[in-house]
């Protein structure tokens, strides 16, 4: 009982999101399989955390139906987001661009990740080179008196 | 004090464990900086590029047409207003101002509005536009990148866009930033 109703939430809560792409009637399924995948890529520029399939802002409904009508004419995905970025930026894009701007910012995870596991080893092995605990005498002479006052207190 | 052979060794590595420390302070400083920047001004592609094309029946003439050629021979501003924009409300004493300091002529781009409300609104808060063009199906408006009206554009004499600007103009935006612009363009300098 409890494992249907979990079920049924959730079925109630995928059609929400089809709910909002729905009202455009398409003619096979790729062409509807490309346009959901293109308006959940795409940035609501309103609502900058929802992608244009999520969002119930006028300017996205419009970019919607933008899209819709790219897909009727034939045009291509990426007609379609060239069409889009020459107008509202890079921006748009959900997932930016590999290119010489977005170099650095696809990048630095990588260059982190070498520069943290070259200072792990590097600092390991280190470590491990060096002696392990040399203590002068006197040191030590100090410690034991140390710790026979410690004694002797309790 | 134990030791003072290693004294010189260790002295030039310790300067390593203030790195970490400084890393964060920087990546501090840039996120605190983040947060004063506004995520709604995003940059326009369009930003020295010909203003898109248009062809309009005029608001307060509608047999009329205006197309992107109004926009050459000096520079002028293209402002995208409706009456459903609540900013566009707070702007608009500031475009009537500008309007009235004759520095520039001011286009409008009417957007997802009905002609009987944006003549109401001209009709009762006066009309700072040479010419407004009817976009009321927002095909235009995706045309040049709007995403949240008012927006306002600078445009040089050649019909280029030199600057946009997101959201009500105030008058400090227009003494400030707009108006040295075209003052800037008139005298040639280009950008």
């Amino acid at each position: 009982m409890f494992r249907a109703v979990c079920i049924a939430l959730c079925l109630s809560f995928s059609t929400v999101t089809l709910a909002e792409i729905a009202g455009f009637p398409f003619e096979n399924e790729a062409e509807e399989e490309r346009f959901e995948t293109l308006a959940s890529q795409l940035r609501c520029l309103v609502c900058q955390n929802q992608s244009l399939a999520d969002s119930d802002a006028p300017l996205a409904q419009d970019l919607r139906s933008e899209l819709y009508e790219q897909i009727q004419t034939g045009n291509s995905n990426d007609q379609i987001i060239s069409f889009l970025t020459g107008r509202y930026g890079d921006f748009i894009l959900y997932k930016p661009a590999f290119n010489a701007r977005t170099l650095l910012l696809w990048l630095s995870p990588l260059l982190l990740f070498i520069v943290g596991v070259f200072c792990l080893f590097r600092f390991n092995l280190k470590s491990r080179q060096e002696p392990e605990g040399e203590v002068s005498e006197a040191d030590l002479q100090k410690i034991r008196e140390l710790l026979e006052s410690e004694t002797e207190n309790k | 004090m134990s030791q003072p052979t290693e004294d010189p060794k260790e002295k030039p590595k310790r300067w390593i464990y203030i790195i970490p420390l400084v890393l964060f302070s920087v990546l501090m400083i840039v996120f605190f900086i983040g947060l004063g920047l506004n995520p709604r001004l995003l940059p326009s592609p369009l930003i020295d590029q010909p203003a898109p094309g248009f062809n309009l029946a005029r608001l307060k003439a509608p047999d009329e047409m205006i197309s992107q050629d109004v926009l050459k021979g000096e520079p002028s501003l293209l402002n995208i207003w409706a009456t459903w924009c609540v900013s566009c409300r707070v702007e608009h004493p500031v475009l009537m101002k500008i309007a009235a300091s004759k520095e520039v002529p001011i286009f409008g781009l009417f957007y997802k509005d009905e002609r009987s409300k944006g003549l109401a609104w001209l009709k009762d808060y006066g009309d700072p536009y040479v010419a407004s063009g009817m976009d009321l199906d927002g095909k235009i408006a995706i045309d040049w990148g709007l995403y949240g009206a008012p927006e306002t554009f600078v445009i040089d004499k050649d019909g280029v866009i030199r600057y946009k600007h997101v959201g009500p103009i105030t008058w400090d935006d227009w003494q400030n930033i707009l108006l040295p612009k075209i003052k800037s363009l008139r005298a040639g300098s280009g950008v």
